[in-house]
């Protein structure tokens, strides 16, 4: 048996979250999630937590494993020894049990204006882009919204109004497409924009689709700094 | 009771309000917010988890030099078996080029041509390259594409993880549904002027799927419930694909890149099956770029031979995909790798890929016309939930993004117009209905779905009998009385999963007997719906959609609706030949 210690809080009956043990049934195949579902079928049908795809593209099943931020639907059990704890995802209002509030992430990505911007009639067919171009910003449109990154950002677990990671590249992804005439400067070149990343680099660490938003992050400070002194040039 | 004012979360009348935010509703959101009314996208998710975002392989649009519209009505409607709407065919392909060139304009990363034009791939049943696709991301791309072009339109608004109950319907219009707030555990009366529901499918009727678990036919169901019939729900799509034990989608564009199934002695079986003969390169309409229908049939016919190989989580055949290359697979198909890796634990670069047929999508819906509108006024549905039908016996690959996109966008004007000279619903105090509880002292909610599932994989799946249908509406009658007094751990109200668990099953017990009803009365063999007792399509019989009706008691009843026919009479299903 593997024992799950699962971090429990329901409002108005708990006052602060306690740690609950379950043991689930070894299976070298079961992720993390399995087993949660396990709990929840078998043996206590009040563990609540989010879930849908279980193939590590919907982005909804991000907790805490061991500390660390992970997608518990491709986080294997038997890769850890002994008592595997989860907690919900850390720098994020509990709602209940392992599920947390988002709302504040939401707010973020609109802020950014994540969504092709140009002036002018659409033309009939599509715009010519070319592979290069594609590549330009291919991987910062592989986010998944997970938030993965932002449990793991030192700084916006000091400071919530940091705009974070996962939004800075979103920003990116728009700012790089080809297609895009935008202009997001006045939303990331400021204090708890780009500015308030100290470049740690966990972000990239913890993403699970390999989106790099330090990278990201720091090409932006740059094409700021670059505006700032010299306001005609467009990086 | 659930008043106005005391529960309503917008305190007022909303011009369309949208169920669902997946690709269909959020496409039908941006229609009504183009069409210059409000309209509010209600979800039992955040829009970007919805199931949307799992669809791998593409979305189909004639835009090649020599394809045709023509070409791509006649695959899909041979593909569906005759059993199509011609004329919603016909609609629907001159209209999915224009909604996936909406979708380049909006931001949408489809892979190209070195020239900079959108590249297309073939895909099964597809005589022509018509298949636009974003590497093998193509729904996740197209999913957050438009839930991030939503949010520059003030005039949408969402209810984020709300949990429709049921819809409110008067005089046999629509003025609005009761809902759930999931985070509080609050009821509300949400009231609208009309409402689309894109709820999408119920893949979860089913122990082995491809689908979230949150496809649990919610929508298929309260629009059943309030008197719109459910149409030819006996037709499920298993895709012959899927991992075993995760049931994880090997998309098709592995095996429109060149893969091949083989059985246990690596021997490419489907040239058995009439689907052509082998060839090193991949050609159209045969062979592993077959139909899905008669490919997962084929499927069945290897483990009757006893040339699958048996695995702890069932009988498997393999996917090759050695032979293209790490290059190709890296460039094409990355997610096809990188699922493999985490789930498998194995690289299709070197290893086989151990794959077996899984439920995938379900042809049928709730009825609707080609604008989306349902019998009930104002009511409309689009994408999964619905059937047009385009679809007929058997989807093809890649038509089901497009559907999401074109029917969407229809409903949504539809609905916008509708909503535009419709009188306001008076908001009113309506009657509370009590929610499941810890009062029960029955079954669990997870085993009474497990025995669901059972009942439906042994009674409809991929090859079906009378006796066993017969048998499987007892069961699922015995079911329905056995859920109503199931045993819920959870009696608290804030996100209350296990309640919403047992809403759910509600729904799919509902949707799981109109597929069993309907498959016990087309005793045909047409596509996806293949009965070893009547294994003839028989035209004379049946070409003819299914209408499911809920019955006075309670149980579906069935009755037919010919099928539109407009210029192909119905023929043989030719591939490979």
């Amino acid at each position: 048996m593997t024992v799950l210690e699962v971090s429990r809080y329901r409002p108005g009956i708990d006052a602060e979250p306690v740690f609950q043990r379950y043991e689930v049934p070894d299976n070298d195949d079961w992720a993390v999630l399995d087993g949660l579902n396990y709990v929840k079928d078998s043996v206590d049908g009040t563990l609540s937590f989010r879930w849908s795809c279980r193939m590590g593209i919907c982005g909804s099943c991000g907790m805490t494993v061991n500390g660390e931020p992970r997608l518990t639907c491709g986080t294997f059990l038997a890769d850890y020894d002994g008592v595997v704890r989860v907690e919900p995802l850390h720098g994020f209002p509990v709602i209940r049990d392992l599920v947390v509030d988002i709302e504040p992430f939401l707010e973020k990505l609109s802020s950014v204006s994540p969504w092709l911007i140009r002036s002018g009639e659409d033309p009939a067919s599509e715009f010519a882009q070319t592979p290069a171009q594609l590549e330009a910003y291919k991987q910062y449109s592989m986010c998944i919204n997970c938030m993965l990154c932002y449990s793991a950002c030192p700084v916006y677990v000091l400071d919530p109004d940091f705009l974070g990671p996962a939004a800075i590249a979103l920003a990116q992804r728009y700012n790089l497409d080809s297609r895009d005439e935008g202009d997001r400067f006045d939303v990331l070149s400021t204090d708890e924009g780009v500015w308030g990343c100290t470049f740690v680099g966990e972000c990239t660490s913890a993403c699970p689709k390999h989106v790099d938003p330090a990278e990201a992050i720091q090409r932006y400070k740059l094409t700021a700094a670059v505006r700032s002194v010299l306001p005609w040039v467009r990086l | 009771m659930v008043a106005r004012g005391a529960g309503d979360p917008l305190g007022r009348v909303v011009d369309v309000l949208i169920v669902g935010g997946g690709a269909a509703g959020l496409r039908a959101a941006i229609a009504v917010a183009e069409a210059g009314l409000e309209c509010t996208v209600l979800s039992k998710v955040y829009p970007m988890r919805s199931h949307t975002v799992s669809a791998e392989g593409g979305a189909a649009g004639v835009i090649g030099v020599g394809d045709t519209l023509d070409e791509h009505a006649y695959d899909t409607i041979s593909g569906g078996d005759w059993l199509c709407d011609q004329d919603a065919v016909e609609m629907f392909v001159r209209e999915a080029p224009r909604e996936l060139i909406q979708l380049e304009h909006w931001g949408c990363p489809w892979s190209r041509e070195p020239d900079g034009r959108v590249a297309v791939r073939p895909f099964g049943g597809m005589r022509q390259l018509r298949t636009w696709f974003a590497a093998d991301k193509t729904g996740f791309h197209l999913l957050h594409t438009l839930f991030q072009t939503t949010l520059k339109y003030p005039q949408i608004s969402r209810l984020d993880e709300w949990y429709v109950t049921r819809l409110l319907v008067e005089d046999g219009r629509i003025e609005g549904v009761v809902a759930i707030d999931i985070k509080t555990g609050e009821t509300a009366a949400v009231w609208a002027k009309a409402v689309i529901l894109a709820t999408g499918g119920g893949g979860k009727v089913f122990p082995f799927t491809t689908n979230a678990a949150i496809k649990t036919g919610d929508g298929m169901a309260l629009a059943y419930r309030a008197g719109a019939p459910l149409k030819d729900m006996e037709f499920v799509q298993y895709h012959p694909t899927g991992l075993p034990f995760t049931g994880i989608l090997i998309t098709e564009a592995a095996r429109a890149e060149g893969g091949w199934l083989v059985n246990k002695d690596g021997y490419r079986y489907l040239q058995d099956y009439d689907l052509g003969v082998p060839t090193d390169k991949p050609k159209l309409r045969s062979m592993e770029l077959g139909p899905r229908d008669r490919l997962s049939q084929a499927f069945v016919g290897e483990l009757d031979k006893g040339r699958t190989v048996e695995t702890p989580y069932g009988h498997v055949t393999f996917l090759d995909l050695r032979h293209l290359g790490e290059e190709r697979i890296e460039a094409r198909i990355p997610f096809v790798r990188e699922l493999c890796r985490s789930y498998q634990k194995l690289d299709p670069v070197t290893d086989l890929i151990p794959v077996r047929p899984v439920v995938h999508y379900m042809m049928g819906g709730v009825h609707t016309d080609i604008d989306g509108a349902t019998p009930i006024a104002g009511l409309y549905a689009a994408g999964e939930t619905a059937c047009v039908s385009i679809n007929g016996a058997n989807r093809l690959g890649s038509n089901s993004l497009p559907e999401c996109l074109v029917f969407g966008a229809r409903a949504g004007l539809a609905a916008a117009e509708y909503a535009g000279t419709a009188a306001k619903p008076a908001a009113r105090a309506v009657p509370d209905e009590p929610l499941p509880d810890g009062s029960g002292s029955g079954e669990r909610i997870a085993d009474l779905r497990t025995e669901m599932q059972r009942t439906l994989e042994d009674a409809a799946g991929i090859y079906r009998t009378g006796d066993d249908l017969e048998k499987a509406v007892g069961s699922l009658r015995d079911l329905r009385e056995r859920a109503k007094k199931a045993k819920l751990d959870d009696s608290s109200t804030s996100f209350n999963t296990e309640r919403i668990n047992a809403l759910e099953l509600g729904c799919m017990l509902d949707i799981a007997e109109t597929i069993v009803a309907s498959a016990l009365n087309r005793e045909e063999s047409r596509g996806a719906h293949q009965r070893s007792d009547f294994p003839k399509r028989d035209d004379e019989g049946f070409l003819a959609h299914s209408l499911a009706h809920q019955g006075p008691d309670g149980s579906p009843v069935v009755s037919l609706l010919p099928v539109t026919i407009t210029r192909w009479p119905p023929g043989e299903r030719v591939y490979g030949r």
